[in-house]
């Protein structure tokens, strides 16, 4: 019969370790590193990582926004809680997104 | 128990770890435990400006569940290690 060897969604992340991956956050942020570890909870270790934060400037008076501004930061390497993670994706070599 | 381990090897070593609230505050790894709560030591906000209500504290516990992230120092993690007993990890499906 037909045996898949990923069963589940976490066998998908099991593929990505020692891979580029981006990482969709909370507050509207991204990562995109290298994936060391993870774990039920979605607690992930990342090494090289760029963070995105997406800033959204709004008109108060005519409530619009006028712009987004995206402010990146390098850390090496980073814990990241799972309680923060929307979600992962595998991205191509080199930093990607 | 993952990562309470990974924490566990870190004790004694630098961390900067960033809260849900923004605020970034850098000690010493004294402890951790299951919940992922952190005990740290000769602590100092990264931002010190910012945040001078950190300035009076030497010690501190923050809970687990505020942290976003733990700078941790690359020198300290062995990737492959790592890699290697998350694929090994029983708890991983």
């Amino acid at each position: 019969m037909a045996e898949s060897s990923v069963a589940r969604p976490f066998d998908l992340i099991k593929l990505n370790l020692d891979e580029m991956v981006q990482v969709k956050l909370r507050g509207n942020r991204e990562l995109v590193g290298k994936l060391h570890a993870y774990d039920q909870h979605m607690n992930m270790v990342l090494g090289n990582v760029t963070e995105s934060v997406t800033v959204i400037d709004v008109d108060l008076l005519n409530h619009q926004a006028t712009g987004a501004n995206v402010v990146k930061r390098n850390i090496e390497m980073l814990f990241v809680r799972g309680d923060g993670v929307i979600l992962v994706s595998p991205c191509a070599h080199p930093h990607d997104g | 128990m993952f990562f309470y381990s990974v924490f566990k090897t870190l004790v004694g070593k630098t961390v900067v770890v960033e809260l849900k609230n923004d605020l970034a505050i850098q000690g010493t790894l004294v402890s951790v435990d299951q919940y992922l709560n952190i005990k740290l030591d000769h602590v100092s906000a990264v931002d010190s400006a910012r945040y001078p209500h950190v300035a009076t504290l030497k010690n501190s516990f923050i809970r687990g569940s505020v942290v976003r992230y733990v700078h941790l120092p690359a020198s300290a993690i062995d990737t492959a290690l790592l890699q290697d007993a998350t694929r090994n990890e029983p708890g991983n499906r």
